[in-house]
């Protein structure tokens, strides 16, 4: 390895990079061997179909966080955007009861409202940042409060119940399944695609990419960078009112806990992935790894004793800056120098 | 002695006393404090407060209750300045956000010569308030396993679902354990799920992956417990006589319960209306001719079918 990346600097990028893709890959792989010693249990059908289907609604978003984070913003409020528009979901949908009837196209209705509240609100995060010249951070930590109020707000403080008729109807759309895997993994496989297609194989995606790593020449090089960043947001929130679509059906309530923390969890998954925090790299794959090693250590903490449950934090925590630490691309260095 | 002092200071402070004497001279004003509610339970609890105040308003037209929620520890603290100096309060009724940051100021409003109630959550110097009116956290754990105890039988299996690692949590818990034990039952593994439905179904269908035979589940919150049902119907495990304990006294539950259902066929109270309670009797510290200072520990009643109606308010939020 340190012959290797003596002998050419080429060999040696092309070397850490590897590290860089299959970092993720390797850490989940550790995992699921942890998790299988401790419990054969653990990769059981009905185990690894519950690990995807809930890694859905952090995965899915996770992608559109992605192209916020490459493009060198963020969006810290998705986790109150999602009970946000899981709340109005449901109140759409109870009131559309008596005309529309408890039957699909109900369902349709409160799925189309999430879609154009999801847009509507990533369009306001990103008009807020470019035109509105305001740090995004502080954007989105101010809509995530609005949000997380007004749920608080429309649930009078407490839990919005989707009416039980409408449930019926729409309970499939997560306990569901097509070919053996439950909708919700169908849904996220779908956004990874588009996702990574998009990021990769599209100019748009190059857009981002240079926007990331350097606004200014960005911008001399005649790209529409405050356009491009704008639509960044409105994926954003296209992908957080999907991932509201899924959830709602699964309990059928939304009140001021739901979706919290669901930002940093987003945010940790496309870091952990290998795309970097202050922009102008990014990778949909290893968002995606990074979702799923999230779900997998709270699903190997649920199945052992052998931690106090008061440490599970500790173990998320250290976990995670393993992962990270693994892929960057200085950790190789470190190590043959030490050698 | 007080209520002279209060006309007093009236007659002092002009304009504003005018107004406020303009009502009646010998009003009894009691401020009641509140965290704002955030979440299900603390709306119940703000509802029950209101329909006190009107139902011991309409009762006593000389008593004078009024409602301030604060959204924080701070907050709070200036909302009690508040009623000590602009509504000149005769009685303090408070349920402490927290509580080292809120005891000064209720000791100064005590100082202020109010009589002082506080409700759930204790303050950390003791002696300061007059009457004390709580929910009971160890009886509520030990009242969940005295039930368990009636259903199952020495080898059968349970899991637990905890709520947020606190203080509460841990009471509960521990006397849930200390009833449970030498009665055979095992308790194959307990997890937080903080009080929460999300998290609830996420735990319980790891515990189900887990453990293949579980009789019955104890999810200590009616919240936890809709996410546990939900996990036991999606693995088609909710039959064969498995049922799930909650607790709170959530309008939903006791009313399933009402109506006879079998998966939760209990619940454990801890009342949102206790502030009602407390209200109720800082009243009567003005209007009984029996004593009533003193520290009130409610029970943890378990709500069968059988009495679940006198605990179903239908147009409260929780």
């Amino acid at each position: 390895m340190t012959v290797l990346a003596n002998s050419s600097l080429g060999k040696g990028k092309r070397m850490s990079f590897d590290i860089k893709t299959a970092g993720p890959a390797i850490a989940l792989i550790l995992l699921c061997i942890i998790g299988f010693l401790l419990n054969p249990a653990f990769l059981s059908e009905g185990n690894l179909t519950n690990l995807l289907t809930r890694s859905a609604f952090i995965g899915i978003i996770a992608v559109g966080a992605t192209f916020v984070i490459t493009a060198g913003g963020i969006d810290l409020s998705v986790g109150s955007m999602a009970a946000a528009i899981a709340g109005v979901m449901i109140i759409i949908m109870n009131s559309a009861v008596e005309t529309l009837g408890p039957g699909l196209a109900t369902v349709l209705l409160g799925c189309g409202c999430s879609i154009v509240l999801g847009i509507g609100a990533g369009w306001i995060n990103g008009m807020l940042t470019t035109k509105g010249k305001i740090e995004a951070f502080i954007v989105t930590l101010g809509t995530m409060g609005i949000y997380r109020s007004l749920v608080t707000y429309f649930a009078d403080g407490g839990t919005l119940s989707l009416d039980f008729a409408i449930r019926g109807t729409y309970r499939p759309v997560y306990y569901g399944s097509f070919l053996g895997l439950p909708i919700p993994v169908w849904v996220f496989i779908v956004v990874a695609v588009l996702g990574w297609f998009l990021l990769n194989r599209t100019a748009f995606g190059r857009y981002c990419t240079a926007i990331g790593s350097n606004e200014a020449v960005a911008k001399y090089s005649a790209i529409k960078v405050d356009r491009v960043k704008t639509m960044t947001y409105v994926i954003q929130g296209l992908c957080v009112s999907l991932a509201t679509i899924i959830y709602v059906p699964r309990l059928g309530s939304a009140s001021s806990s739901t979706g919290v923390l669901w930002e940093l969890e987003a945010i940790a998954a496309v870091i952990i992935g290998g795309t970097v925090l202050k922009g102008g790299y990014g990778r949909i794959g290893g968002t995606i790894l990074g979702a799923l090693i999230l779900t997998t250590i709270g699903n190997i903490l649920n199945f052992t004793d052998l931690i106090s449950n008061y440490l599970n934090g500790t173990m998320q925590g250290l976990i995670i800056i393993i992962a990270v630490w693994l892929q960057r691309g200085d950790w190789g260095k470190a190590k043959a120098k030490t050698n | 002695m007080k209520r002279l002092n209060a006309i007093g200071a009236m007659a002092l402070t002009g304009a504003l006393a005018i107004t406020a004497s303009l009502a009646s001279a010998e009003n009894i004003k009691i401020g009641v404090s509140y965290p704002t509610p955030t979440h299900a339970w603390a709306a119940g609890m703000n509802w029950h407060a209101e329909q006190a105040e009107k139902r011991l308003e309409a009762l006593y037209p000389d008593v004078d209750l009024i409602l301030v929620n604060s959204p924080d520890p701070s907050a709070q603290a200036s909302a009690l300045e508040d009623l000590v100096s602009v509504h000149k309060i005769d009685a303090l009724v408070v349920l402490p956000f927290e509580s080292e940051p809120l005891t000064d100021p209720v000791l100064n409003v005590k100082n202020s010569g109010a009589r002082i109630t506080v409700v759930d959550r204790g303050l950390s110097q003791p002696g300061i308030e007059d009457i004390y009116v709580a929910g009971n956290n160890p009886e509520m754990g030990r009242v969940s396993a005295v039930y368990m105890k009636t259903r199952l039988e020495s080898g059968d299996n349970i899991v637990i679902l905890r709520g947020i690692p606190t203080l509460i949590d841990n009471e509960r818990f521990d006397a849930f354990m200390a009833e449970m034990e030498g009665s055979g039952v095992n308790v194959l593994d307990h997890k937080h799920a903080n009080w929460n439905r999300d998290d609830g179904f996420e735990v319980m269908q790891d515990f189900l992956s887990r453990f293949p035979d579980i009789d019955a589940v104890w999810a200590q919150d009616d919240d936890i417990a809709i996410g546990v049902v939900a996990a036991l119907k999606q693995a088609g495990r909710d039959g064969d006589g498995m049922f799930v304990v909650g607790g709170a006294g959530m309008k939903e539950t006791i009313k399933s319960i009402m109506d006879g259902e079998t998966l939760v066929p209990v619940d454990v109270l801890y009342p949102p209306s206790m502030i009602a309670t407390a209200m109720d009797v800082t009243v009567a510290s003005f209007k009984s001719n029996g004593p009533v200072a003193g520290r009130y520990i409610l029970g943890a009643t378990l709500i069968t079918p059988e009495n679940a109606a006198s605990f179903y308010f239908p147009d409260s939020p929780f």
